[in-house]
């Protein structure tokens, strides 16, 4: 009797098994691991296939390259900061501020612009900020100026588009956290005397922490390998590293030089989120739930 | 404060203020696309010429609304099959891995639970070029070795549908493992004591009870296929999904029809949220 229980569950496992392991080894394991092998290939004067790191020396090599990384880096690092300013006061407001009756509305109309595709969002920026565009189009019926200027283009307002398109994994994190902080703490506080400022920063960002971090890494690793946002809104000083990605691979058919860029990226994105779980002494699988 | 505390009138004032300017900065791009759509002009922009629906109906030389627009309409096409069969498969394979990880114990489950995760933290356009380049690998040694021209292996729409499949799993395995957590397993118990072995007990009880997970996660699975952009990039061919086809379009100068599609993506998927809303509030 045992053992046909027993082997029946054996059954069951290979049968989930079988799909998963298929999905995770054609379509995760093996592409990385080529790609990976990819980027340490390259041609030598002969026009022959060797191993070699060319890709990453030409990566230390030309300026454009690695500057256009540590730009990325670092603009991506602003926009997750960005986000969190403009998201927590937002998430207070609809946990602890505002009527009960009002939270479930607000908090849907909240989510509702981020089931939009992104290209949808993209554009409706695009119309508002261009020089013949909507705004430009006020503030001269409003006689504030007299010349329409570009606002597209701008490195400001690439990054007003990327914490647009980011606010949604800010915003969802950082109210289920703040939700389940108690308001008796923040009344206790209150009633010793404690201004705002000290409350916000004595109890509220150390109790909203997990939400913090989880937001982040998810804003930053959504940014750093954006394309449709800097692509359409930035200018053309502001090259963002996936472009480099796409030129590689669609413009110049350099794959290899390509796929040492792409790890280059995959290596700085997993080492921002290894870095954030470990000084919030948090793991993966806890951030994603 | 908060609620149940005392507060000066200018905190609550100036806490309002600042949640709508922050929800007009939220909907602004949205509503400005979709009133843009009915503009009686050429461009899409300001001033107002008087209302339209030219952008959606018209078949006019200089003016051809979205209901005639073929390559739009196409993609459009295309953009719906790839999401169809995204879903299909995200979903299945979604289910069996909630069941792997919530209900079998095997060697080396923290590993593949850990990999299943990697599609969360790797970025889209690194999920798409590799890919490509594997799918390409693939392909010349087929070529090579058996003479075979396998289609699969080039760009194109299957390669688009395993790409976009590749990390929607992983947020169907999230959702439907979710769910299953919360199952009580002792029904499973209990019918297996009257007879019923396991693939029953999963089909008669334990997917019913997932339904509504199942059923949710399919409909994001759906949504976020449609409107990928980063992994499709790489892996489309001539057939063109929507975001991308619309991306061609306002990289080369726009027209009042990608208001107008903009406008009919905004109703819909806003419609596609609240009928997710209802099913999933009916879940609690």
């Amino acid at each position: 009797m045992k053992t046909e229980i027993k082997k029946q569950f054996r059954w069951g496992l290979l049968f989930f098994l079988t799909p998963v392991l298929l999905w995770l080894i054609l379509l995760i394991v093996l592409p990385q691991i080529d790609l990976f092998v990819m980027s340490f290939r390259s041609e030598n004067d002969a026009g022959e296939m060797v191993w070699s790191i060319t890709n990453y020396l030409n990566f230390f090599h030309e300026p454009i390259y690695w500057l256009t990384f540590v730009r990325t880096a670092t603009y991506s690092i602003l926009v997750a900061f960005f986000t969190f300013v403009i998201a927590l006061p937002v998430a207070f407001y609809i946990t602890k501020v505002v009527k009960p009756r009002f939270q479930g509305s607000l908090t849907l109309l909240l989510l509702l612009p981020f089931w939009v595709s992104e290209m949808v969002r993209v554009y409706g920026w695009m119309i508002l900020l261009r020089e013949s565009g909507v705004i430009n189009h006020f503030l001269l019926k409003l006689g504030l100026m007299t010349e329409p200027i570009e606002m597209l283009y701008r490195d400001s307002t690439m990054i007003l588009g990327l914490v647009y398109t980011s606010m949604l994994f800010m915003v969802v994190p950082l109210i289920s956290v703040l939700d389940s902080l108690d308001d008796s703490l923040i009344e206790a506080a209150y009633d010793l005397g404690a201004n705002m400022w000290s409350i916000l920063f004595k109890i509220i960002i150390p109790h909203a922490t997990p939400g913090i971090v989880s937001g982040s890494i998810v804003v930053f690793m959504l940014t750093l390998g954006n394309y449709l946002t800097p692509n359409l809104m930035g200018g053309k000083n502001s090259l963002w590293f996936t472009e480099q990605i796409y030129n590689q691979f669609i413009a110049s058919f350099n794959w290899n030089q390509g796929s040492a860029f792409g790890f280059l990226l995959l290596f700085l994105s997993s080492l921002v989120i290894w870095i954030g779980l470990k000084l919030s002494r948090q793991t993966l699988s806890k951030v994603v739930q | 404060m908060i609620r149940s505390l005392p507060q000066s009138k200018g905190y609550a004032i100036g806490f309002k203020l600042y949640v709508l300017a922050y929800f007009t900065f939220l909907f602004a791009p949205l509503l400005v696309t979709c009133i843009l759509a009915f503009n009686d002009s050429q461009f899409p922009s300001l001033p107002w010429k008087g209302f339209t629906l030219g952008w959606f109906t018209a078949n006019l030389p200089e003016r051809v609304g979205i209901f005639h627009d073929q390559i739009n309409l196409d993609s459009i096409w295309i953009s719906i099959q790839t999401a169809f069969f995204v879903t299909l498969l995200s979903v299945f394979v979604g289910t069996c891995a909630a069941f792997l990880f919530e209900q079998e114990d095997f060697r080396l489950r923290q590993l593949l639970y850990f990999l299943m995760l990697a599609p969360l933290v790797i970025p889209g356009v690194i999920l798409g070029i590799s890919i490509l380049m594997f799918s390409t690998t693939l392909g010349i040694y087929f070529e090579e070795k058996w003479n075979l021209d396998v289609g699969l292996f080039r760009p194109g729409f299957w390669l688009v549908v395993l790409g976009q499949f590749s990390f929607i799993s992983t947020l169907v395995t999230l959702v439907v493992s979710a769910r299953l957590k919360k199952f009580d397993r002792t029904l499973e118990e209990a019918a297996m004591n009257l007879g019923a072995n396991r693939f029953e007990v999963i089909w008669h009880i334990t997917l019913k009870y997932l339904r509504p997970a199942i059923i949710a996660a399919g409909a994001v699975a759906f949504l976020m296929s449609f409107e990928n952009f980063n992994t499709t990039l790489f892996l489309v061919g001539s057939e063109a999904t929507l975001p991308i086809n619309l991306y061609l379009q306002v990289r080369d100068g726009s027209t009042p029809v990608i208001n107008a599609i903009s406008f009919l993506l905004i109703v819909g998927t806003s419609m596609a949220a609240l009928v997710n809303l209802y099913f999933s509030k009916k879940e609690v």
